[in-house]
């Protein structure tokens, strides 16, 4: 390794990154484009989902339970309905994504302690379908308070008056989506750009025929991918500093722990997607074959990492394919340092993880690097 | 010739893509300080040749030394001395000039002193004053060939390899750049330059001709074109489409090459000659005048590959 030469392949790279305007518009657009999506437009605590209510009953009782779901802000009443019949061919229809029925008799049915409302739900969305379960959680038949302590043990009248069991949110008391997100979605921009742009850095130089030249100089394998790896490294940490500052000032997102080890826990997660990108970049043919593994990575990163749905309620055998991926563990160090408020060496099985994967994928992106083209 | 006095000495070299012989069994002597050519048509394996004599391709076969080194063993010792042209452009075309050449100077481990006096130099050498800090990807084709020369030389290379430098330039560009190759074997480097132009493999010292991988040929121009001496002949005729398929016909004759109002013909001087072509024009009544012409490296190449022909005939 010669520092001259190490030297001069990063200021190459940087000249280049320079004049590269896409790639500019990438680093800092991709960041804020996901946090403002992922931060306003994707929640999944539902609200306003169009809906019909069939109330057959009609009693004061009735129309008192409407009122009380209607005033969990999760359905807004859009059409007029008189019979099952008409909601079923409305949800058919697309017109509504919840109907709900109140049948005839009622009153009856609370006092018999049967089901007494039918929730009618457009099953082809499951988001929706878990809004439907908010829903279930409105008190049904909530009698007159001292009806309730006049006779406290009538099971019948209020089956499902109080779940026995209550949730206290930690770390994230309002249940704000934005809170969890931001985090990990340092990991995921993180992933998404690192992994792409280097990639397509060796690749790109063969395409180019620049490779040719490269390998008929005295620059060495080290020299040629350290020199690449740094100046997108660069780039990581600011990105991680753009989504710190906009997750901050526009969804409060909290930094419980140190701002060190948040910078400590990103730096890996870039080095480690740095190295798998290197290493792409030497098997791929082409910058599209790159692009097309990049996929390969991104997929499982986002879906098995614990980001979309929680590491626990996976299948075993998805969960040992989490583990080998970096950004599983990066999310642990992520949100055990800014929501939990741990230091990063409580952490360490995750910080020993990611070292390794950083260590074996350099290794084996410079040794698959032959300075030869056969 | 004294040992150190050869700059290139390959022997049996080959190199196999499956089951293509891309080059095939080649015996190569450069001596110090020539412009060597390699004279060959596409796929003849003249780049082939080249990335194995500056260690990029292992060859299947064979022994090669260059500058007293063992390749591709020593390969890594090799690129400090030799400075090599691909035949695509291959600087980087999103730098400037001079970033160009800031950033192989570097890589070459000059001194940032030293390289910033060699890049004043080579930019005015080689006619980029003013140009400095234009795109790479912005010029000429002929510019940019200027370009990767210059930054091949930029160590001053002992050895140059130069993979059809000038498949991409006009024919102006073409002499000022041979002018520049003369310039540096005057100043003791080697050049190994491969071409299909005849006209630069007539500018070469030696020259060695390549066909399907074979190396059917070497000399220099001189005695490459005397070797053929009485075996070229120049048919004035007006008929000139009539007189090409009568002499198809003559055993002997290699080939009849039409060039504007004559038929250039070369024959095996041992089943042919003068003689029996006049009386082969003469059978089809064709009015035409035969007169011998000296052989070009036109003629050699042709002579050469269909020697090779004839040889792979027999064969099987």
């Amino acid at each position: 390794m010669n520092a001259r030469r190490l030297f001069a392949v990063l200021v190459k790279e940087f000249r280049q990154l320079r004049r590269d305007r896409m790639t500019l518009a990438m680093i800092v657009g991709i960041p804020i484009m996901q946090l403002v999506l992922f931060g306003y437009a994707i929640n999944l605590n539902l609200r306003h989902l169009p809906a019909a209510i069939a109330d057959q009953s009609g009693t004061s009782a009735s129309r008192q339970q409407v009122m009380d779901m209607l005033a969990t802000g999760v359905i807004d009443p859009v059409a007029q309905a008189e019979t099952p019949e008409q909601l079923m061919d409305m949800l058919r229809r697309g017109k509504i994504s919840v109907g709900i029925v109140i049948p005839y008799d009622y009153e009856r049915r609370l006092a018999n302690g049967q089901q007494a409302i039918q929730i009618l739900v457009d099953g082809s969305d499951t988001v929706v379908q878990s809004a439907a379960a908010q829903l279930a959680q409105v008190p049904i038949g909530e009698p007159p308070p001292e009806n309730n302590t006049n006779q406290p043990n009538r099971q019948s009248s209020v089956p499902q008056s109080q779940s026995p069991v209550s949730i206290v949110s930690f770390y994230n008391p309002q249940r704000v989506s934005a809170i969890n997100i931001v985090p990990g979605l340092i990991g995921i921009i993180l992933t998404m750009t690192m992994v792409m742009f280097t990639s397509v850095a060796i690749v790109r130089e063969r395409e180019r025929g620049n490779m040719e030249l490269l390998i008929a100089t005295p620059v060495s394998s080290a020299e040629l991918m350290i020199g690449k790896v740094l100046p997108y490294g660069m780039i990581g940490l600011i990105q991680t500093s753009l989504i710190l500052l906009l997750g901050t000032l526009l969804f409060s997102v909290p930094i419980r722990g140190s701002l060190l080890d948040v910078y400590i826990a990103a730096l890996l997660l870039i080095l480690a997607n740095l190295a798998m990108g290197l290493l792409i970049s030497t098997r791929a043919q082409s910058q599209f074959q790159a692009m097309q593994m990049t996929f390969f990575v991104f997929l499982p990163s986002i879906l098995l990492s614990g980001f979309m749905f929680p590491f626990d309620g996976m299948p075993k055998a998805a969960q040992w394919l989490a583990e080998i991926l970096p950004l599983t563990h990066f999310l642990r160090l992520i949100r055990g340092v800014m929501l939990r408020g741990a230091g990063i060496f409580e952490l360490w099985p995750d910080l020993l993880a990611l070292l390794a994967f950083i260590l074996l994928m350099m290794t084996l992106a410079i040794l698959r690097f032959r300075k030869r083209l056969d | 010739m004294a040992e150190n006095d050869i700059a290139i000495r390959a022997r049996g070299m080959s190199k196999h893509f499956g089951s293509l012989k891309a080059v095939d069994e080649v015996e190569l002597t450069v001596r110090r300080s020539q412009v060597y050519g390699f004279l060959g048509p596409n796929g003849s394996g003249k780049s082939t040749s080249i990335r194995m004599l500056c260690g990029l391709l292992t060859p299947t076969a064979g022994e090669i030394e260059v500058l007293g080194l063992r390749i591709p063993e020593q390969a890594e010792v090799l690129r400090q001395h030799i400075g090599y042209m691909t035949q695509q452009f291959s600087l980087f075309t999103d730098l400037t000039v001079r970033e160009n050449l800031e950033f192989l100077a570097a890589v070459q481990n000059m001194p940032a002193r030293k390289a910033s006096v060699r890049i004043d130099e080579l930019l005015s050498e080689y006619h980029f004053e003013g140009r400095a800090n234009q795109l790479a990807g912005t010029m000429s084709g002929g510019q940019k060939q200027r370009l990767a020369l210059a930054g091949a030389v930029i160590h001053k290379p002992e050895l140059l390899f130069l993979d059809e430098p000038t498949s991409a330039v006009d024919p102006e560009s073409r002499r000022d750049f041979w002018e520049k190759l003369f310039e540096l074997t005057d100043a003791g480097t080697t050049i190994l330059v491969s071409t299909h132009y005849m006209d630069e493999a007539e500018r070469c010292h030696r020259l060695a001709i390549l066909d399907r991988g074979r190396l059917v040929a070497d000399g220099s121009p001189g005695e490459l074109t005397d070797n053929l001496d009485g075996r070229t002949l120049l048919v004035e005729t007006d008929a000139q489409r009539n007189a090409k398929r009568a002499l198809s016909e003559v055993p002997g004759v290699i080939s009849a090459a039409q060039i504007g109002n004559s038929l250039r013909v070369l024959i095996d001087a041992q089943r042919a000659s003068q003689q029996s072509v006049e009386r082969a024009l003469v059978a089809q009544k064709l009015d035409a005048r035969v007169a011998p012409v000296s052989p070009s490296l036109e003629d050699v190449f042709v002579a050469a590959t269909h020697q090779q022909e004839a040889r792979k005939e027999a064969d099987t």
